[in-house]
């Protein structure tokens, strides 16, 4: 394979060069002594590098750049506790369908197995966590293996790809030039959608007298909101999205009912529950979106587009499967279904949706969480990324913030990684220096990566992080009270009201710890704090418009819940609108 | 439970088997066999698996295996013409006045005595599983005193020809 005319590289070098054939214009990442080799061939490369502070920090970093761009995102780590430090940001970006290249140094070949210094196991470890991970072996298999990993990541359902580079093969040098295309014959993604089953896909969509799309984070992935949106329209299909799938339909479009599952709208649960034609579009049926299976559109032809093929059947038997590029199904969908009006089944969806939008209590004097997000969408025109960390925040921020455009809503859906939210946020702001990024978090997920704040601030990275602080983590808080007999054991994190059996009384002389605005402070980011509601507006509009990285800690009402509620195993025509 | 035999083409390379196993073993499957041996392409093996479990589930760790970049194509015997044989060595003990009683028997199921020991009997035998379910179960009576199989390996009848029936 080797032409004589390819000049020699050592294995550090093919890293570098496989990055920057992938067009990656920033890699995130952290150095450590077996990945010094590529860390040295940085000084002069051609692409940007942002250094985390953990490498956790750099993996989410690198997926934020991914969501909010589309492209792969890259991050280069050290061995062994560098490369465990990224088992939950690459299992983040796996269960979510995220295209990453993480490379991970490791230790020379011969020292593999011996227990050497920062020896892990790494492609063991990350082997359930990862689409593949490759580790390296011979430095002439390098630059394949580099072109073969971006273009996992980037194809098929997207994921996140390692490849573990021993010391002695980064320092080994090769003639074997980058493939020209990459040929694997165990992995050939299917595109094109059977013509059989679209055409009964859209032979039901014309006869159906009520029919949903059930819309998920494919739909974003597979750059296919243009056509969805003009389907939609066409057909006059009332849309409703999962967390992952929020901004691939405008939400501001009178067909569209928001999201929908356990803290789903009530529009979106009825018309699922009684819709004669349901069609996931790149989705997967996940057991917070249906509720109960056996009463999931239970009267509904099931239909599901998906480019995965294990996707299908996996929880619910569908009726009319179809595997194929999103983009490319609905383009065939579009020429063949029948312009409708639908009048009665829209009247009935408009109805469920003005009868019961999310909604809280706008009149309390209390700061409520609600309105701070409001608040935030007000103020940024509805134009921000926004960025969400895992827990009620992540529900309110869905409920709250009205998303018309996709990869404007960042979060971790499937493994619902607290701590995600900042770090991702640098990395989308890395890569949309021009864009608002907000970060939606709460007390308890800001604090699992406050750390990276200083790389916000030393890149110039100028996002806003608006913490809602209500003192508790606090959708373990709404477990406990809802099914939990309100035993609120270890979900407290404020000063009083703590657990008996830690056996704490309030540490004299704080009144908040952490205290957040401190945080930023010797972060060096801008702090500030609201306590009260009238006060959230003006502060508010400071942060968002402040030059520079800003942490807001908004002091909210403790005991907010979020609503509607699917309780877990129940179906979705069960929802709770509040406490009794 | 139903019993499943997978085969699977997969690259010949490392760690090819650990992604198996771990993806199996990892929704909570208990591997019952599993033979690997490369093809007549040395790149490519041949992996026979053996694995008890419901249609509906063994459907989604098929599509699952399927998924894997290594795997270059999985399929599902069970519900195939196919053949499938499995190799054992067992021994049995075999005093002088059990011996031809027991040569008797293995004759019948077409098993090969391979050694000979002063109390003891070793005897191959390469046949359809549930065959040599048989044979074990009739060698019981006699005390076996060690066994090793081979698990069970298994092609689709005339599939790579075309003449599949």
């Amino acid at each position: 394979m080797a032409t004589e005319s390819h000049k020699a590289r050592t294995g550090a070098e093919c890293v570098i060069e496989g990055i920057e054939r992938a067009g990656v214009k920033t890699v995130f990442g952290l150095p450590g002594g077996a990945v010094l080799d590529i860390f040295a061939r940085l000084y002069h490369a051609p692409f940007e590098f942002i250094l985390s502070r953990h490498e956790q920090g750099a993996t989410h970093m690198a997926d934020g750049y991914a969501r909010a761009t589309g492209k792969v995102g890259c991050c280069i780590v050290t061995s062994g506790p560098g490369a465990t430090n990224t088992v939950t940001g690459l299992a983040t970006a796996n269960m979510d369908g995220i295209p990453l290249v993480c490379i991970t140094g490791q230790v020379p070949l011969n020292m593999i197995g011996n227990d050497a210094f920062q020896e892990a196991d790494t492609v063991g470890i990350t082997r359930a966590v990862t689409k593949h991970n490759f580790l390296v072996r011979n430095v002439d298999d390098l630059p394949r293996i580099m072109a073969e990993a971006f273009h996992i990541a980037s194809t098929g359902k997207p994921g996140p790809v390692v490849i573990d580079v021993p010391k002695d093969i980064q320092r080994a040098s090769t003639k074997v030039p980058p493939p020209k295309a990459v040929c694997l014959r165990g992995y050939k993604p299917v595109l094109d959608g059977h013509p059989k089953q679209i055409a009964r896909l859209a032979e039901a969509i014309n006869r159906s007298q009520r029919p949903i799309f059930y819309v998920g984070g494919g739909v974003i992935a597979g750059d296919a909101s243009a056509e969805l949106t003009a389907l939609a329209r066409k057909a006059m299909i009332p849309v409703t999205t999962t967390l992952m799938g929020l901004g691939a339909f405008p939400e501001t479009d009178p067909l569209s009912l928001r999201m929908l599952g356990m803290h789903g709208s009530v529009a979106a649960n009825m018309a699922v529950s009684h819709c004669d034609l349901l069609v996931s579009i790149g989705a997967r049926f996940d057991d917070r979106v249906t509720g109960k299976i056996s009463e999931f559109a239970p009267r509904a032809i099931k239909a599901h587009i998906d480019i995965d093929p294990s996707a299908i059947d996996k929880s619910v038997q569908t009726d009319i499967p179809v595997v194929g590029h999103v983009k490319r199904v609905l383009r065939c969908l579009l020429e063949m279904v029948e312009p409708r009006q639908r009048t009665e089944w829209l009247d009935q969806v408009s109805k469920w949706r003005d009868k019961h939008p999310f909604t809280y209590n706008r009149k309390t004097s209390d700061m409520l969480p609600q309105y701070v997000i409001e608040q935030v969408y007000e103020i940024s025109g509805g134009n921000a990324i926004i960025v969400t960390d895992v827990g009620q925040h992540q529900m309110w921020a869905a409920h709250f913030y009205k998303y018309t455009k996709p990869r404007t809503f960042l979060s971790s859906g499937g493994l619902g990684t607290m701590g995600f939210g900042l770090p991702a946020a640098i990395g989308a702001q890395a890569a949309r220096r021009d864009a608002l990024v907000v970060v939606l978090a709460g007390d308890g997920s800001i604090q699992m990566n406050f750390q990276e704040m200083v790389v916000a601030v030393e890149h110039r990275l100028p996002v806003k992080v608006v913490i809602l602080n209500n003192g508790y983590l606090g959708m373990v808080r709404q477990w406990q009270e809802m099914f939990y007999k309100r035993e609120y054991s270890m979900s407290r994190l404020g000063l009083t009201h703590r657990t008996p059996v830690e056996h704490i009384s309030p540490p004299p002389g704080h009144t908040y710890l952490p205290d957040f605005v401190k945080l930023a402070e010797a972060h060096g980011a801008l702090g500030l704090r609201v306590t009260e509601k009238k006060d959230a507006p003006k502060t508010l509009r400071k942060a968002l418009e402040t030059d520079g990285p800003v942490v807001v800690d908004c002091v909210v009402k403790s005991d907010e819940n979020v609503y509607p509620m699917v309780p877990p195993g129940a179906s979705l025509m069960e929802m709770v609108q509040s406490m009794a | 439970m139903m019993k499943h035999v997978i085969t699977a083409i997969v690259e010949n390379q490392p760690g090819v088997l650990a992604r198996i196993v771990g993806l199996i073993s990892g929704r909570g499957f208990n591997i019952e066999t599993l033979n690997v041996a490369p093809t007549q392409d040395p790149t490519i093996s041949r992996l026979t698996i053996k694995v008890p479990g419901d249609d509906r589930v063994l459907e989604q760790v098929t599509k699952q295996l399927n998924k894997l970049v290594d795997v270059i194509k999985v399929s599902d015997l069970t519900q195939k013409n196919y053949l499938n044989r499995e190799l054992i060595l067992v021994e049995v003990a075999a005093p002088s006045s059990k011996r031809s009683e027991i040569i008797e028997l293995a004759n019948l199921f077409d098993a090969k005595v391979v050694s000979v020991q002063r109390n003891s009997l070793t005897i191959q035998m390469v046949g359809e599983q549930e065959n040599i379910d048989d044979f074990l179960a009739l060698l019981k009576p006699f005390q076996i005193l060690d066994v090793s199989r081979s698990g069970v390996i298994a092609v689709a009848r005339g599939e790579q020809a075309g003449g599949r029936s």
